[in-house]
């Protein structure tokens, strides 16, 4: 449910990076973080654990300018990725605009991409949301791992595991270099925005 | 996706500056479970980033009442947070909305759970959320 205050003139707007465990969500962030300080008026705030894993979940504001008056400010999420925190991703999941759903592109991840894409697709429902409806990028990380000779699932192989029946907008990317992290921001962004105006008109 | 009237917010202002700030709270602010910023006020002594701690607010209320099902509860309506000098607290003013109040030792805890109370009431009166 994204929000628009009248009288401050914003539409505040909630993005979630969803996905499997070490995949690389907290790093778009940090990417996207580092990349537009500039426009990133606070600290992004990150409840981790000792060992770095994401515990609850990373938040970071961006604001992305104006239209027709209203400020728009893009509210980034992460859910902890670990498989025994579902509890804290469906409250992250909670008023969710839109999503971008970070997969591992190494083989040896194939399933936890899968088991992790249709968790998303329950939590989705078991808050009366359609996955069909609501805005979605895939971004398949971790692209320059093939570089070092890590076996990759591969372009193909990925859309028909995570992308056959919605067809989305799917990147490959490498959240630690920065590759198509932005590319895969603005999607969402702009499909999530695209998706207000519809609700509105 | 939601809205508030122009009108409905100017009232929230109006209640949260007579009745929260004007007995000595240092800063209020109105949040959704889904964490934006709803309204905010302080008396300029505070300097909160309100984004950041409106999305904490939020996944911290949301994650006690998890803890409160797993009692057997429906709910904690309230939360309270003790500091040194600064303490937090946090009421549902409805399912999706919260407000938080964070005030000095010079209000007692008794006191501001009367006060917001009465502010809850008179913004539940007046409140409506329009679904688009």
């Amino acid at each position: 449910m994204g929000f628009v205050n009248v009288k401050k003139q914003e539409v505040l707007v909630k993005l979630v990076y969803y996905g499997p465990g070490r995949g690389g969500k907290t790093t778009n962030l940090d990417y996207i973080n580092n990349k537009f300080k500039e426009r990133i008026k606070t600290d992004m705030v990150s409840i981790k654990t000792h060992g770095d894993r994401t515990l609850f979940f990373d938040f970071l504001p961006v604001d992305i300018g104006k239209i027709k008056g209203f400020d728009i400010k893009i509210q980034l999420y992460t859910v902890p990725g670990q498989v025994k925190y579902n509890a804290t991703r469906k409250l992250v999941l909670k008023g969710v605009d839109g999503l971008v759903f970070v997969a591992d592109s190494q083989v040896e991840m194939r399933e936890k991409n899968i088991s992790s894409f249709n968790q998303m697709k329950e939590n989705l429902v078991s808050m009366n949301k359609d996955i069909t409806k609501i805005p979605l990028v895939l971004q398949y990380n971790k692209i320059d791992l093939g570089e070092q000779g890590v076996p990759l699932l591969g372009f193909d192989t990925m859309e028909a595991d995570l992308n056959s029946e919605l067809k989305v907008p799917s990147f490959e990317a490498s959240a630690v270099t920065g590759y198509n992290v932005v590319n895969t921001l603005k999607k969402a962004i702009s499909l999530t925005m695209v998706s207000f105006k519809q609700e509105l008109l | 996706m939601y809205g508030v009237t122009q009108e409905q917010l100017d009232k929230i202002d109006e209640l949260i500056v007579s009745d929260l700030i004007g007995v000595g709270v240092h800063s209020v602010i109105v949040v959704d479970v889904a964490g934006n910023v709803i309204a905010e006020h302080d008396n300029g002594t505070t300097n909160i980033e309100v984004h950041a701690f409106a999305a904490l607010a939020a996944g911290n209320f949301a994650a006690v009442d998890a803890m409160a099902q797993l009692v057997g509860e429906q709910e904690f309506s309230l939360h309270f947070h003790k500091g040194e000098d600064e303490s937090i607290h946090f009421s549902k003013i409805n399912d999706d909305i919260l407000l938080i109040t964070v005030f000095g030792n010079d209000v007692s805890l008794g006191f501001l759970r009367l006060k917001t109370a009465e502010v809850i009431d008179k913004i539940k009166e007046m409140w409506q959320t329009t679904e688009y």
